[in-house]
């Protein structure tokens, strides 16, 4: 971090009288992500406080979810939180209905789903980092990366029909099964993409310019990032060793071989930004292990038999949490005598994650708060929900 | 018949027409490089740029244009409203008056004056008075931010970019941009980067401090034109568009033109300085005052294509570390160079 500048001095040795600035980053500001506004207290270039207003893109999710008249109904409402990781907003949901209504599902509907999540974590990381590019000023890498997240989404929209809000993942099963080609297809997709994401290592990651902007800014402590609950590649970035997948398994992720990546702080301090970045750089390799392995061992069955017809659970409650490609993403339904649920709270990963920044952007420029929020990975859908 | 060349003969007439050469330029080059960019920048990313108007969107940049002009030209009710509508002249015209000293070619050269670069180092810094002007009239924080940062930025590149200009100098001793440029002539052999037309030692000797000096001034003159890893001042990603943030219509693109007027000015400079000017690298083959222009502005136009490929892969310095490289690193290394270059051109 910078220490903050001694006052200038003038001539007759009394110190100038300077000013603290307030300035408005946002709602519209190309490097918010969304329509976040920051309140941002400047001295000079260095940020000595900022205050984050949220609630631009409150859609009531959470009581609009009370008044359906079913439970699959939420599905598309929850595919609109995290706009850009459906399929893991839906597993959560998916996850949390099913420890409800005590539903078990055949292993190829486990199968297909770690495979789309897995997917899904890859484009929104792609996002992530790609856009991260851009508040660094490198457009390029960008592009690179959305070429590929094109084929994922080539690959989702063959499944399921839909690119974006896919209403896949049902309580009890899957919309449809994967075509007979998609194999194939996502398999040309792995090979493709690792030739893409070494590239953009050069490019972007390893660049020097790019290190002295990201190494040492906005440096999580692994106390801090606890304290505030932080999880996802906010967490693992800051060293903290805990991935849900592996700590706390759903579905059947205990089945894969992978590994949980943790910032080392190889070009800086441990819990910086370059950190965090590379925790996501690294996790879509082993999305692609994850992936590889679920395609070759990819067991027959029928997904939609367990597909209940009326749902009206037993009065109760049930918590589901993934780990979502920001961190844990647990919904909590409470069921009363009701073919509605009585109460749906999501804990969404990016609120929790934004809490941070006020503690983590003091001291740092303002080119240096553009750089800890691009890190932090916020989706205004899910922020504000 | 004898009235039109009477009509030539005179000096205001004949000075008003001669302004006209560079203005049109520019106007045609702004429209090529616009054109350029987009299709440089789209194939570094793999797409294709505009593909719909004309071959492979070639009359893109001029509906560009005409929908810039036909805008309303928006100024803000808080805004300082003299000094926002001058800025952007203020910035062109210092940009447009640097062209008066550039050698195009061996029989064009604008104004033919001894102190020609000093002139055009003193003329483009005119430049940072129109883009504080435009951030403080603007009345908006970011814009403000944006011209503040440019004027720090541009005055402490011109330091490393000015010593660099002054090694030069002292090896050619002249400051006559023609001269300097016929200087130069011979062939590639003779071009400054490469040790220039001198005795062999002389020469062996001169060619590393060359290559640093053109480094450094590659350097200086790409923060000077605010592109990339330089931009800050025009930082989207913090300072939304910093210092043209509220212009609009034809203001704003009175500043896109004198951005990229000041793109090839300086690649002009770099071409003039270390790569034989309007010189053709085979000597007298391909010489004479016609080829000489296609050289000068295909080599200008290389170093413009330099910029843009630079600007379209790295990513962007924080402002202290810009500041950093030019105090810390180009000024001392500079400096260094010219004692050097003194002996090299004493012994």
């Amino acid at each position: 971090m910078i220490e903050t500048l001694e006052k200038p001095k003038t001539s007759t040795g009394k110190t100038l009288r300077t000013e603290e600035m307030i300035v408005n980053m946002g709602p519209q500001h190309p490097s918010t992500h969304g329509v976040l506004r920051l309140e941002v207290v400047l001295d000079g270039e260095i940020v000595t406080d900022v205050i984050p207003h949220l609630g631009y893109l409150h859609r009531c999710f959470e009581k609009h979810c009370e008044h359906m008249t079913s439970y699959q109904q939420v599905i598309p409402y929850v595919d609109r939180m995290d706009y850009v990781a459906s399929m893991t907003n839906e597993m959560a949901y998916v996850v949390a209905a099913e420890k409800l209504l005590k539903i078990e599902v055949c292993d190829r509907v486990h199968y297909i789903r770690i495979i789309m999540a897995e997917l899904q974590r890859i484009a929104s990381h792609l996002i992530a980092i790609g856009t991260f590019g851009i508040d660094m000023g490198a457009f390029t890498p960008f592009l690179y990366y959305f070429r590929d997240r094109e084929k994922i989404l080539e690959l989702f929209e063959m499944t399921c029909g839909a690119r974006l809000l896919y209403n896949y993942m049902w309580i009890g099963g899957l919309s449809h099964d994967i075509p007979p080609q998609f194999v194939e297809k996502t398999k040309e997709f792995i090979v493709g993409f690792k030739k893409t994401l070494q590239e953009v290592n050069d490019l972007l990651n390893y660049n020097e310019i790019f290190i002295k902007r990201t190494a040492n800014v906005g440096i999580l402590p692994k106390d801090l990032a606890i304290n505030y609950a932080c999880s996802g590649p906010m967490l693992r970035g800051s060293g903290v060793n805990w991935d849900l997948r592996r700590d706390d398994p759903y579905t059947m992720y205990d089945k894969f071989e992978w590994d949980v990546i943790v910032g080392k702080g190889e070009m800086g301090t441990v819990g910086d930004v370059w950190d965090r970045n590379m925790v996501r750089q690294l996790e879509m390799w082993e999305s692609l292990r994850i992936i590889e392995q679920a395609i070759a061992t990819l067991p027959e069955g029928d997904v939609s038999k367990a597909i209940p017809k009326r749902i009206r659970p037993v009065p109760g409650d049930a918590y589901g949490r993934v780990e979502g490609p920001r961190g844990e993403l647990g919904v909590y339904i409470i069921a009363e005598d009701s073919v509605t649920p009585y109460r749906i709270k999501a804990r969404a990963p990016a609120f929790v994650n934004l809490s941070v920044i006020t503690e983590i952007s003091k001291g740092a420029m303002l080119a240096d708060l553009v750089a800890i929020m691009g890190s932090i990975d916020i989706v205004l859908g899910e922020v504000d929900r | 018949m004898n009235e039109l060349k009477l009509l030539l003969e005179n000096p205001i007439v004949m000075s008003v027409l001669l302004a006209f050469v560079p203005i049109v330029f520019i106007l045609v080059y702004a429209l090529v490089t616009l054109y350029g960019e987009m299709k440089v920048a789209a194939h570094i990313q793999n797409r294709l740029a505009y593909m719909e108007n004309g071959w492979h969107g070639t009359l893109q940049p001029f509906a560009d244009i005409l929908k810039l002009l036909q805008k309303e030209d928006i100024i803000p009710t808080a805004a300082d409203k003299f000094l926002f509508s001058l800025a952007p002249y203020l910035v062109f015209v210092g940009t447009y008056a640097s062209f008066a000293v550039l050698p195009f070619s061996s029989g064009f050269i604008g104004s033919n004056i001894d102190l020609g670069i000093l002139y055009l180092v003193a003329a483009s810094s005119l430049v940072v008075v129109g883009l504080l002007m435009s951030g403080w009239a603007s009345n908006n924080k970011w814009s403000l931010f944006g011209s503040l940062r440019s004027a720090a930025q541009i005055v402490s590149y011109e330091i490393p970019g000015v010593l660099a200009i002054l090694g030069v100098v002292m090896v050619l001793g002249t400051m006559n941009m023609q001269t300097m440029t016929q200087m130069q002539d011979g062939g590639i052999q003779n071009w400054l980067i490469f040790g220039g037309n001198f005795a062999l030692g002389q020469k062996l000797a001169l060619i590393p401090f060359m290559f640093i000096l053109f480094v450094i001034y590659l350097l200086s003159s790409m923060a000077e034109v605010n592109r990339t890893p330089f931009d800050l001042p025009e930082a989207e990603s913090e300072l939304v568009q910093g210092y043209n943030t509220e212009y609009s219509g034809m203001k704003f693109a009175i500043f896109y033109l004198a951005e990229y007027a000041n793109l090839f000015l300086v690649s002009a400079v770099v071409v003039i300085l270390f790569f034989g000017g309007w010189t053709s690298p085979f000597g007298s083959f391909m010489g004479g005052p016609v080829w000489s222009a296609f050289w000068f502005i295909m080599k200008g136009m290389f170093f413009v294509f330099v910029n843009i490929w630079l600007r379209w892969t790295l990513p962007r310095l924080r402002v202290d570390q810009l500041m950093y490289v030019s105090w810390k690193v180009l000024t001392p290394f500079a400096l260094f160079c010219i004692i050097a270059i003194g002996f090299i051109m004493v012994v």
